[in-house]
């Protein structure tokens, strides 16, 4: 029974993990990219929506050169007294942060953007602090975006294949997750765990999903409400 | 430095094509409108004054200096409050909430103005525990005055705050920014484009044209000018400070005396005598004539000298400038009149007034 529940308890902590730091990371990003109106601002949101488009291989294969032996993270790390980051936990989790990036980033970026500018400059008018608008108006009004961009990068990550492939490899209880059991099966032919595993995601995300449309539906009435 | 009271407001910046250049002084108390057509720079202004809108410039309001050469304080460290054109309340939060925004952001030693003074004066009692898509028009604009009063500021800027509002609901709003005006101790800059509301609320007015001050005084002296900037010669009229001094039950008619004369008014039940009143009269009922006429209709008849003729101030018009006492009238007149009556400084005529407006 372990051998089943192993990936799937690894699994949910990577992407409670990743989802956990990309909110901390991300919402900075996103409200950057929906305020500023530097050039650079176009390069930086492409760069965030690089993982959309880029074949997960190529991601992982550059994570894996960078963080190798002769890559630069690779080297700092070892400095640090780290190890070096591939094939391990921790490894995936960097991985998973970069890869799922966009899917924080850009819902943020959009409930930020459709706050009425104007009601900051009231905040500031009855004497609260940018950082205070914040707090107090922004995170509140942005709610749903905030929903939204939990569950899908949650869940994105949950299904991410090519990215684990490269740079974690299928070591059982540090890097071998649900995708990678997934195919470990098919591999040698067990269909029924396979069965087991991949219906059990089918099922998994279909929940989520009702969910969170249904949560966002209730969000946004209770704002009127 | 020694606290000089009044405020000080010197900017200058550029938006886009618009240029802003103003330096004035007015007065530390009272209602002071900014007034002229959209796109004057009125907003602007006000934006600049609050620190919303980055300009150079000098802002110091009764001693307190928020702006110099060296630096602006940000906005929410300055003690104003501001009353936005549109409904600016916090969709996310109740009334109540809202009123609390900036109340309970201020020191407690700061706050002069309660919570349930606040709430009477607005008569918002009844709407706390509502959220705003729940309130009219007239009532979120009454939340956010009393928001803003609510941070007990030394300067309150608003900006056109009757304009997104039906005529109902701004005849519901009027009374409650004349009780402001008139018992609170805070200087009032007011945004407006009507002159209704100026002549209603205003003690002071600075007229604005095309980014610049055209005209800047004591609201009498500055209505009762015969140049009247763009082409608001239309509608210019004087206003009296007047009070109530006597009823004639019979004819239902009231009198109120002013500095150079007395008017007789139409009754109505809300007028007692001793009331102070603000009357308008404009331009276009004064007419003139070199005796005083008994068999006509008018009955509000008043000598007074002509002080300055202003011929053809547009096609075929002319307005002319008179004393009564020293309270300024302005009569509007064809051209031909004044050529016919053959008008001119110092001559002594009768005024006959055909209508006046109660204002306030």
């Amino acid at each position: 029974m372990d051998i089943y529940w192993e990936p799937v308890w690894l699994t949910l902590k990577l992407a409670g993990f990743t989802t956990a730091i990309l909110l901390v990371v991300g919402t900075p990003i996103a409200w950057w990219l929906a305020r500023s109106h530097h050039w650079i601002r176009q390069p930086i949101a492409a760069i965030v929506a690089l993982p959309l488009v880029l074949p997960p291989t190529v991601l992982g294969f550059y994570l894996l050169v960078l963080m190798g032996p002769k890559g630069m993270v690779g080297q700092i790390t070892e400095q640090l007294g780290l190890g070096l980051l591939p094939f391990t936990f921790e490894g995936l989790v960097i991985a998973s942060v970069i890869y799922s990036l966009p899917f924080t980033v850009q819902p943020l970026q959009n409930a930020f953007a459709s706050i009425n500018q104007q009601l900051l400059e009231v905040a500031s008018t009855l004497r609260a602090s940018p950082r205070d608008q914040f707090f107090s108006i922004v995170i509140p009004l942005a709610r749903p975006g905030f929903l939204t961009a939990s569950v899908l990068t949650f869940a994105h990550t949950i299904g991410e294949f090519g990215v684990v492939l490269m740079i974690g490899g299928n070591i059982p209880g540090e890097t071998k997750v649900l995708s990678v059991a997934i195919y470990d099966h098919v591999e040698s032919l067990e269909y029924t765990q396979a069965h087991w595993l991949a219906a059990g995601m089918v099922v998994f995300s279909f929940v989520v999903l009702v969910t969170l449309y249904s949560l966002n539906g209730r969000l946004q009435s209770g704002l009127v409400k | 430095m020694m606290a000089a009271p009044g405020i000080q407001a010197r900017f200058a910046c550029k938006v886009g094509t618009f240029e802003l250049d103003v330096d004035l002084n007015l007065p530390g108390s009272g209602l002071t409108a900014l007034f002229g057509h959209s796109g004057c720079g009125k907003t602007t202004l006000l934006r600049c004054m609050a620190g919303l809108q980055a300009a150079e410039g000098i802002m110091r309001v009764n001693g307190d200096e928020w702006q110099n050469k060296t630096g602006s304080r940000p906005v929410h460290q300055r003690p104003l409050a501001y009353v936005f054109q549109e409904t600016s309340l916090f969709p996310h939060l109740s009334v109540k909430r809202n009123l609390m925004y900036g109340y309970k952001r201020i020191p407690q030693s700061d706050r002069q103005i309660s919570f349930d003074q606040a709430v009477e004066w607005l008569g918002l009692s009844r709407l706390l525990g509502r959220m705003p898509e729940k309130l009219s028009g007239g009532e979120r604009q009454r939340v956010a005055i009393a928001r803003a009063l609510l941070t007990s500021p030394r300067l309150l800027l608003m900006d056109e705050p009757l304009s997104a509002l039906d005529q109902a609901s701004k005849l519901d709003i009027m009374p409650y920014l004349e009780a402001l005006r008139d018992n609170l101790a805070i200087p009032m800059l007011y945004v407006s484009h009507s002159t209704a509301e100026v002549a209603r609320l205003a003690d002071h007015i600075v007229m604005m044209d095309g980014g610049r001050v055209v005209a800047e005084g004591p609201l009498q002296q500055i209505m009762a000018r015969t140049n009247q900037p763009f082409g608001l010669e239309k509608d210019a009229g004087v206003i009296l400070d007047a009070t109530l001094s006597e009823r004639d039950e019979q004819w239902h008619l009231c009198r109120a005396d002013f500095g150079g004369g007395h008017l007789w008014l139409r009754a109505d039940e809300s007028l007692m005598i001793g009331h102070k009143i603000r009357l308008q009269v404009l331009a276009r009922d004064v007419s003139l004539a070199r005796s005083k006429q008994t068999d006509q209709s008018i009955q509000n008849l008043l000598p007074a000298i002509v002080d300055e003729v202003a011929f053809e101030v547009s096609p075929g018009t002319s307005i002319v400038r008179l004393l009564a006492g020293q309270t300024p009238f302005l009569s509007r007149l064809t051209s031909r009149a004044v050529h016919t009556l053959a008008l001119e400084p110092g001559q002594q005529v009768w005024m006959q007034i055909k209508s006046v407006a109660i204002v306030d």
